[in-house]
Formats: structure tokens, sequence, C-alpha cells
């Protein structure tokens, strides 16, 4: 699809989101005006170096126009089959509530579609939307926001405290093939608010489609907000996404991002850490093989002093999967004191399964700790030796050691449901079901 | 049980085994001694399977069937077992589940149901109050961050939770202090049985003291140079290994004589 189909989209889209209030049309056509200009990136540009979105840019997407053929059995597979979660589902792009289920929510926490929350005008959406730090520098950000239809509006408001995780689930399936949906996720927190969001891409069978979202999260003074991203896309789909957060005073953002879909993929996980005492963890897992495309990139700005970031990205690669790693940290000349440690490892199964991994540090502080390590390796043979010795078959041996990998960073993940439903998924995603607790 | 016939074994262009022979019946323990760098460690990764050796001649049979012809975990699902001289660290795993899996791919080997988990809680929970180890270490990842003692240790646990026809114990004496191998030693002799046999490596006589041999073999350069009963291992100690080494047969290439004093 070329850049002028997308304008054309946007065109047409206007006509059609005439409900949306006054202040969005002006945000909406400067980001369509920012992407007629700069198009799609090459790998020419830094960011893109090693991932080419031409497979994106040259096809055909129209709007997907929401609707589908999912029902409650088909998120079975999708859910982490907890009650008292609060799961809000959206279908091809759309919020679908006979889908969706309210949880046990503390008073005051709003969990909805953002589309009602626009046609309601709420506030705070008005006064967030858009605000974080960047977003109109890309061009994927750029088209979202110019495109955007619906998408989760999370507000958890001072002092409140969700126990069980929010998951907001987008699903895609047949009856969206070669469709384009670009949601649009906001998460507004107060001082002291404590949540965990998971935020799911998921199909039903494997058609060929592209989603391209934004999640916009504002943690705020001294407050926690652990931030699950599971990018379980259909094996054919595009996916580009990525996730703003802004973090205050003493804050702390936990990310997770757990990816294993797409035929070609980019993560796009950024924070900045604005004020004194912040702190984030951002770690991840990604699992590809056959000819997958799977690409993260990490940002973390360290604006003020004081901020403690910890970074552990796993990686396993199987067939011919390509996967990148690009972990930036930029400490700026204000942030002293800065603790900064990242660290990507990989698993290479295969001879032909490849990995670039670049570490970006760029440090304009003179008091400050940063460290950073990747590696690629294979199994170790001496311990696949050492298994096959007792008794293990070698097909199983390596399962156990390639699960061992993955599970060290799985582990990280405080929320027990959560937890042990990634270390499923992690194991199923190479070696079938395997018993729990091997680790 | 056990039938090596002039066992030669290479890494890369590297002979290390020089024609081994040796022959080990049931309800024998026998000892293999020689100074470092003989090949003591090479004899029992052969024999367990190690891929990064090649058998460039020669034989070894187990229980009448050609042994070098099996993946390792055949070898060790027909009750071949290796106390490995340094244990290896496998982060990720529990001990716990490592046994376990351990345990039922051996009986499914030999076509039984996997056992009952509370079963085989049962059993390691004895089989480690006979290496007197703390139950903690069953929740902590194979081997990794143990002491040389707790992963010298952990092997005889292994070894004693899977019950294996016939074990070899790599150096699992050394970096013990007394205390530690008098309860290695005990473990062991509490599994000997009429229809197992033990192949105990070491560089020390003292541990023989606690498991007492049948045989002792002297390995030199690759060759076993000198046979006996537990007698010799005293007559080691005493004078050490130069008078065996040097007394190698003359038809030693030259250099190999000295090769590991
Ligand atoms: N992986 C290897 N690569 C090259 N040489 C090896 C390797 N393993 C052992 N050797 C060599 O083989 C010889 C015998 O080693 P080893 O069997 O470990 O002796 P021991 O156990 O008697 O001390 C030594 O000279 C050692 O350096
Ligand atoms: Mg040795």
């Amino acid at each position: 699809m070329t850049v002028q189909s997308y304008v054309d989209a946007y065109s047409a889209f206007t006509r059609d989101h005439g409900r949306n209030p006054a202040w969005l049309l002006p945000v909406r056509r400067a980001a369509i005006e920012r992407f007629r200009e700069r198009g799609f990136p090459t790998t020419h540009d830094e960011d893109w170096h090693f991932t080419s979105v031409a497979p994106i840019a040259g096809a055909e997407f129209a709007p997907m126009a929401g609707g589908g053929d999912v029902d409650l059995a088909d998120l079975d597979a999708l859910s982490f089959g907890q009650t008292g979660w609060t799961q809000l589902v959206f279908v091809n792009g759309r919020y679908t509530p006979e889908l969706s289920s309210a949880g046990t929510l503390p008073r005051g926490v709003e969990v909805r579609s953002l589309a009602a929350a626009l046609r309601d005008d709420v506030p705070l959406v008005r006064e967030r939307l858009g605000s974080l730090a960047a977003l109109g520098h890309d061009a994927f950000v750029a088209l979202n926001t110019a495109l955007f239809v619906d998408g989760a509006f999370v507000h958890i408001p001072a002092n409140a405290i969700v126990e069980y995780p929010i998951h907001l689930l987008f699903v895609t399936d047949a009856g969206a093939a070669s469709g384009v949906s670009h949601p649009r996720n906001l998460i507004v927190t107060g001082r002291n608010a404590q949540a965990t969001i998971v935020e799911s891409y998921a199909a039903v069978g494997d058609p060929v489609y592209f989603t391209n979202p934004v999640t916009e999260v504002a943690v705020a003074e001294n407050a926690h907000i652990t931030h699950l991203r599971m990018q379980r896309e259909s094996e054919r789909a595009f996916h580009v996404g990525t996730t703003q957060a802004h973090q205050a005073r003493h804050s702390r953002y936990t990310s997770f991002s757990f990816a294993t879909g797409g035929a070609l993929s980019r993560m796009n996980i950024y924070t900045a850490l604005a004020e004194p005492g912040a702190e984030v963890t951002l770690n991840g897992l990604y699992m590809a093989d056959g000819s997958q495309h799977l690409d993260h990139q990490t940002r973390i700005e360290h604006i003020a002093p004081n901020c403690t970031s910890h970074e552990v990205y796993k990686g396993v690669l199987d067939g011919a999967a390509h996967a990148v790693f690009n972990g930036k940290v930029y400490v700026h000349p204000e942030a002293q004191k800065t603790d900064g440690k990242q660290t990507n490892n990989n698993l290479l199964l295969s001879p032909d399964a490849h990995v670039d991994t670049k570490p970006q540090l760029e440090i304009f502080a003179d008091d400050v700790k940063c460290t950073h390590g990747a590696t690629v390796g294979q199994l170790d043979e001496v311990a696949l030796f050492y298994l096959r010795s007792r008794g293990l078959a070698l097909e199983e041996a390596k399962t156990l050691l390639t699960y061992a990998f993955a599970a060290d960073v799985v582990q990280r993940i405080d929320d027990l449901t959560v937890r042990a439903g990634l270390e499923a998924l992690a194991r199923e995603r190479f070696v079938g079901p395997m018993p729990a607790s091997v680790g | 049980m056990l039938e090596i016939k002039d066992l030669h074994a290479a890494i890369g262009d590297r002979e290390i085994l020089k024609g081994i022979s040796l022959s080990v019946a049931t309800g024998e323990v026998h000892a293999i001694m020689g100074p470092n760098g003989s090949g003591k460690s090479t004899l029992a990764q052969v024999l367990a399977g190690h891929p990064g050796y090649e058998v460039t001649r020669g034989s070894a049979t187990y229980d009448g069937e050609d042994l070098l012809a099996l993946p390792p975990e055949e070898r060790a699902q027909k009750g071949l077992f290796l106390a490995f001289q340094y244990p290896v660290e496998i982060p990720g795993v529990t001990n716990a589940y490592f046994l376990r899996a351990a345990f039922n791919e051996i009986r499914k080997s030999r076509g039984q149901d996997e056992i009952d988990p509370m079963d085989f809680r049962d059993l390691v929970e004895e089989r480690l109050r006979l290496v007197d180890m703390d139950p903690d270490m069953l929740s902590r990842a194979v081997n990794a961050g143990f002491s040389g003692g707790e992963k010298k240790r952990n092997e005889i646990l292994q070894m004693a939770v899977l019950g294996p026809r016939l074990a070899i114990l790599d150096e699992t004496d050394s970096g013990l202090d007394i205390d530690a191998l008098r309860v290695v030693a005990h473990g062991v002799n509490s599994l000997r049985r009429p229809d197992n046999a033990t192949i105990v490596v070491t560089h020390y006589q003292r541990l023989l003291n606690y498991i007492v041999p049948d045989q002792v073999h002297v390995l030199a350069a690759g060759r076993i140079v000198r046979s006996g009963g537990k007698d010799l291992a005293l007559e080691l100690e005493a004078k050490g290994y130069d008078w065996l080494v040097d007394a190698a047969p003359a038809s030693a290439p030259a250099g190999v004589a000295g090769a590991g004093v």
C-alpha cells in the first residue's frame, strides 16, 4: 500500500468519524501530514537498519471494519483462564462487549473502550492522549494517530490498588484478512496507584493482516505499573507496535515483552524517566522460527537524576528466523547517579537462525553506573551430554535446556498466574507441553 | 558384565587411549588409578558415550551388547551411570525435576509407567538421607552455585536414585574432606548388590580404605600398565606412580611414558 493510499484512507476515515471530538481532528491531521511527508522508514534509517518494512509498505491493507467471527471458546487459548480479571476484548480492531468481562475493580478505576471515552469526551483523554514524548516522529505512530478507531482507556486513580491483572486482548480473525488496524491505548494513573496490565495481540487462524498499535502509559508519582505485552499474532501477520511510558517521581514501571508471532514484527518499548527516583524494568522473551523476523527496540531515557533501569531480554531462534534487539539508553546531562544495566542473551538452535543485537548507550552525565552485555550462543554441548548420560534423549535434553534458558527471564514476572501462563507458552513454542515445575 | 578389549580413543588426531583391556564381572569393584592426564576420565567418558571422543579401535561390550554403538541415553537407560569428575551446572532446571525426568526416562525405556510423584518424593527423601544432603537442594537448579563437595554428593544422590547396574565414579573423592568422603563411600557401599558393579576412578589411595576394590588397575599414558589386588593401591601410596610409569612397556612411543608426570 502506498503512502498515498493511507492518505486516501484518512480522508475517508475523517468523513466517517465526524463524531470524534473537535480537538482530536487537528492532531490527526498533523499526524497524517507528517506521515505523508516522511513515508515509511527504510533500512537507511538508523532505527530500522536491520528491519525492512518493505513487505508492509508494499502490501495492500484495507482498514478493518470490525465485526468478526470470534466466540468465547476461541478466547480460552488466548486468555489466562482466570476469573476476577477484567478482560476487554477487541475483535478486528473494535471493542466487543459480548466477549468482554468485568472483574473486581476498586472504586474509580475505569477500563473501557477508547472510542466510547472519546464519544463522551472524557477530560483525562483530552489532556493525555498523544501527549507523551516524541510520538510524532515515527511513521507508524503517526499513522496510528491519524487512523486509530478504538483501543482501551484505563484510568487507575490515586491510591487505587488493582489486585487482579487487567487484560486488553486484541484478536484478529480470518474475516479481517488483508486488513489493517491501529489500536490505540491510553493508560493513566494517579499517585500511588498499582496495577498489572496485560496487552495481548493474537489471531484466530492464520490470516495475513497488519496491526499497528500504540500504547501510552503515564505512571504517576510513586505509582507502580506492571505492563506485559504479548505479541502472539498469526505467523503470517505484520505487527509494528509502540509503547511509550512516562514516569514521574519514584514511580516504577515493570514491562515484559513476550513475542512469538508475526511474519514481520517490530516492538518498540520506550520509557522516559522524567523525575528523580523513578525505576524501570524492561524484560522480554522472544522466540521465533521458520522465516519469522522479530525486532525489538527499547529506549530508556534517563532525564532526571537518581533513576534506575534494568533490562534483560532473551531470544530463542530456530529455523531461518531473524531477530533484532536494539537497546538504547540515553543518559541526559542532568541525570547524575543513573544506575543502568542491560543484558541481551540469544540462543540459536539452528545454523540458519540469526540475530543482530546492538546495545546502544549514550551517556552525557559523568556520575553514572551503566553496564550492558550481549551474547549469542548455541546449546551447551557439555550440558547436553550430561543430561543424556542420565537417560534423557537428545531431543528432550535440547528441549529442557532451551526451556531453562527462556524460563530464567519469565521467572522474573511477579504475578504468578501470568508467569505460569507465559511458562506454558514458552514450553509450547518449541517443545510441546511439558510438565510444570521444571525451574 | 563389562568387557573392554584393546580400546583406542582419540580427540581430533590426538590419540588418548592406546589399547585398554579390562573385564568387570557383576558384584565386583574395580579401581582405576593413575597420574593426572593418563586418560582415566577419557576412559570414563568414552564408556558413557561422550560424542567428542572417537573410538578408533577395539570394543566394549556390556552384558554382551556392543556398548559403543549405543547413544549415551540408551547406555544410561540400560543401567550405566557416570559420576562426573566435573559435574555440569544446569541453570533453570531444578534438581527435583531433573531427577524425576531421568528416573522416568529410564522407566519408560523399560516399558514401565511413570512413577507416582508422591512415591518418588519418598524415594528421593530416603536417598537424600543416605548421602546426608539437605532436602532444600531439590529446589535448587542442578549444580548451579553448588560447592565442589555439594556437586560430588549430588552425583552420588543421582546414582542412588537411579540405581545403576554399572556405576563409574570419576574422582568423586577429590576435593572432599574426610567426613564427606566417608558419607560418599557409605552411600556407594550401601548401593552394592551382587548383580551390579562399580568402577572407582581415583588419584588417591585413601578412598579405597572405604570402598574396597577387588582389583586395582594403573593407567599411564593411555594404557593399563599394571593390574593387581587391593594391595597394589597401598604400594602406589607408598612408592608413587613413577616406578610404574617408568616401567611402562617398551613399545610405548617416545615421550609417552613421561606424559602424565
Ligand atoms: N577435550 C580434550 N581435548 C584435548 N585433549 C584432551 C581433552 N580431554 C582430555 N584431553 C587430554 O587427554 C589426556 C587425558 O586426559 P584425562 O582423560 O582427563 O586424564 P585423567 O582423567 O587421567 O587426568 C590429557 O593429556 C588431556 O590433556
Ligand atoms: Mg580425570
